[in-house]
């Protein structure tokens, strides 16, 4: 009885809507699943995802207990990809690195994007402010991304949470110049005319009406400072001033490999094949991002 | 062209006063007193109110700025405590090896990377441009010190064909400086090539679908002059900015491979002195390449005017 009732109760006009609203997501679906870049992207990361956070459940071991009796044991038995210079066992090294990696890309990608977006748009809008930023982004980025990150962390000391402070630094101020390259294009559309016309205030406009039409290019953006940041900071770690010893990190296991490089390649390899599978992924997402919310690009190229 | 030579040079102005203020603040920003942390916590107060007085950190921070800018600008970085030296000439003794490595990487990156991206326009959508764009995708993707570990790995650990690391002076004869710069050379080189091959590609594109072109292919031209006579000089603008930039990247990269493979440059002065906290040094070496990078910059600008006239005729410039 009910059910026939909800059904009369739906104009054609409903209905008409219902079909559509079905027949957009069905193609957004299709976009996506065709998007073979996005997809092999996607699965590879959540693979990484899943692996970094679930893995070390089933594993067992402590990414931090030192075991001298078995050091630099070759792969197999308990110690599935073999221990480190301190009989540590790798795999959960590798894992415990991957999340704290992960977690330092994520804030800075996210982070970055938030700061970039605000100082982008309003450096846009706002012709003086503009212009002052922009001579600091400008300046900022003439420092290569890994320089600029080193001289932050030898000032501010090796750890983890200036880690992420260096990378905003870095990035941000690329972030904030796609943003205002979009926003400068955004401005002179006809509606942001209509709305000033209409009396809607600045901060209206920008937030409700500028900022959405800005979301493509900042996520794609995003995605690349992800990646970006993991490699910059597998850098940094390995050199010494990125996440301090024993905490894992990508980078400082490199470093450790790399001075036993001649008897426990493991150690170079697994670590090396984690950053190189995640980055790439990432890279994979970010592209097939680009391709699916900027279709236009895909048509011209 | 003089005209447009000034504004590119009046438009430094800003980023060099930029960059002036981040590499002073870096001693600045330090939580804590730069000058015992530099000592270590052995040190007693009065060696720390000593070298305070030395590096000038008692007076106000707009005096110590103007101050260092003005020795900077006079070419005197300062002098380092730990190495008992100035910092210029630790820079300058430091230096070669650095930019050895970079140009080596900058001669390898462009001669393999031009070439592929051109062909991969060329056969654009086949087998030859999906694999060379892969094997590019890759190079993005693996971090150059990554590479240089993973090329001792095979060359040096397994094959044993190849010092691990290490340098040899030119002087001490050229084949012993290529065998031991090879390694790193070619890590440095990998993410830069990926990079100028996916420009020079998309830039070849966009001039192969021009009319000028399709005008050449009509009244006969052969394919080769095409390609290699009218297009490659429209489409070298954005290569060789991307080239200029590598540059620069190839010059930090240094510094990150040069701890791979143990090469006395400029990347091993920042590090050690990162370990010792010592910042003079760190202020000068993160100024010079920054300097260095800012230049490069320039030259590929002022190229740009020389090449295009379009851009020396334009009056008013877009922001």
């Amino acid at each position: 009885m009910t059910s026939t009732v909800t059904k009369t109760s739906e104009t054609p006009a409903q209905l008409i809507r219902q079909a559509l609203r079905h027949e957009r997501r069905n193609l957004l679906f299709r976009r996506i699943s065709r998007n073979q870049l996005l997809v092999s992207g996607g699965v590879i990361f959540a693979f990484m995802l899943l692996a970094a956070v679930l893995v070390p459940i089933f594993l067992g071991q402590n990414p931090l207990s030192v075991d001298p009796a078995n050091r630099l044991q070759a792969p197999g038995g308990i110690h599935i990809l073999g221990t480190d210079t301190f009989g540590r066992d790798l795999l959960s090294r590798i894992l415990a690195g991957g999340r704290s990696s992960l977690l330092i890309g994520c804030l800075v990608a996210v982070f970055s994007s938030v700061l970039g977006l605000v100082l982008g748009l309003y450096s846009a809008f706002y012709r003086r402010t503009g212009a002052v930023l922009m001579r600091i982004v400008d300046g900022l980025m003439a420092f290569p991304a890994i320089l600029l990150a080193i001289a932050i962390m030898a000032a501010l000391g090796a750890k983890t949470s200036n880690v992420i402070i260096a990378l905003i630094v870095v990035f941000t101020p690329h972030v904030a110049r796609v943003v205002r390259a979009a926003a400068l294009v955004v401005k002179t559309q006809t509606y942001v005319e209509a709305l000033n016309a209409l009396g809607a205030g600045p901060t209206r406009i920008l937030w409700l009406n500028v900022v959405p039409n800005l979301m493509s290019p900042l996520v794609v953006q995003a995605t690349f400072i992800f990646a970006d940041s993991l490699i910059v900071e597998a850098a940094l770690s390995f050199v010494g001033a990125g996440v301090p010893a024993p905490a894992p990190s990508w980078g400082n296991i490199l470093y450790e490999g790399k001075t036993v490089i001649y008897n426990g390649w493991w150690m170079t390899v697994f670590p090396g094949l984690a950053i190189m599978l995640t980055v790439l992924s990432i890279n994979l997402l970010g592209d097939g991002l680009r391709d699916l919310l900027d279709p236009r690009q895909v048509v011209a190229r | 062209m003089i005209a447009y030579a000034g504004k590119r040079l009046l438009a430094l102005i800003p980023i060099l006063a930029v960059v002036g203020v981040t590499v002073f603040l870096v001693i600045h920003i330090t939580p804590g007193d730069p000058a015992a942390i530099m000592l270590g916590p052995d040190a007693t107060p009065d060696q720390v109110a000593a070298l305070r007085q030395t590096m000038g950190l008692n007076q106000p921070l707009w005096a110590q700025f103007l101050d260092w800018a003005g020795r900077v600008l006079r070419g005197d970085l300062g002098y380092s405590v730990f190495l008992h030296q100035g910092v210029s000439a630790a820079i300058g003794s430091h230096l070669g090896p650095t930019l050895a490595l970079a140009i080596f990487a900058e001669v390898l990156a462009v001669a393999v990377a031009v070439p592929a991206g051109i062909t991969a326009a060329r056969h654009r959508g086949t087998a030859v441009d999906q694999s060379f764009m892969g094997v590019a995708l890759l190079g993005v993707s693996v971090p150059s010190f990554l590479l240089g570990l993973f090329l001792v790995l095979v060359f040096a650990v397994l094959l044993g064909w190849l010092p691990s690391g290490g340098y040899r002076d030119p002087a001490d004869g050229l084949g012993a400086f290529l065998r031991f710069l090879v390694l790193p050379a070619v890590a440095l080189a990998a993410m830069q090539a990926a990079l100028i091959a996916r420009m020079s590609r998309s830039s070849m594109l966009d001039v192969l679908g021009s009319n000028y072109i399709k005008t050449a292919k009509a009244k006969g031209v052969s394919e080769f002059l095409t390609v290699y006579k009218h297009a490659v000089k429209n489409a070298a603008l954005p290569i060789m900015t991307v080239v200029g930039q590598s540059f620069g990247a190839l010059m930090t990269g240094a510094v990150v491979i040069e701890t791979v493979f143990n090469i006395p440059g400029m990347g091993q002065l920042v590090i050690n002195s990162i370990q010792r906290r010592d910042f003079v040094v760190i202020q000068g070496v993160v100024l010079t390449i920054a300097l260095i990078y800012v230049l490069i910059n320039l030259v590929v600008d002022l190229l740009y005017g020389v090449l295009d006239p379009r851009l020396r005729a334009e009056r008013s410039g877009v922001t």
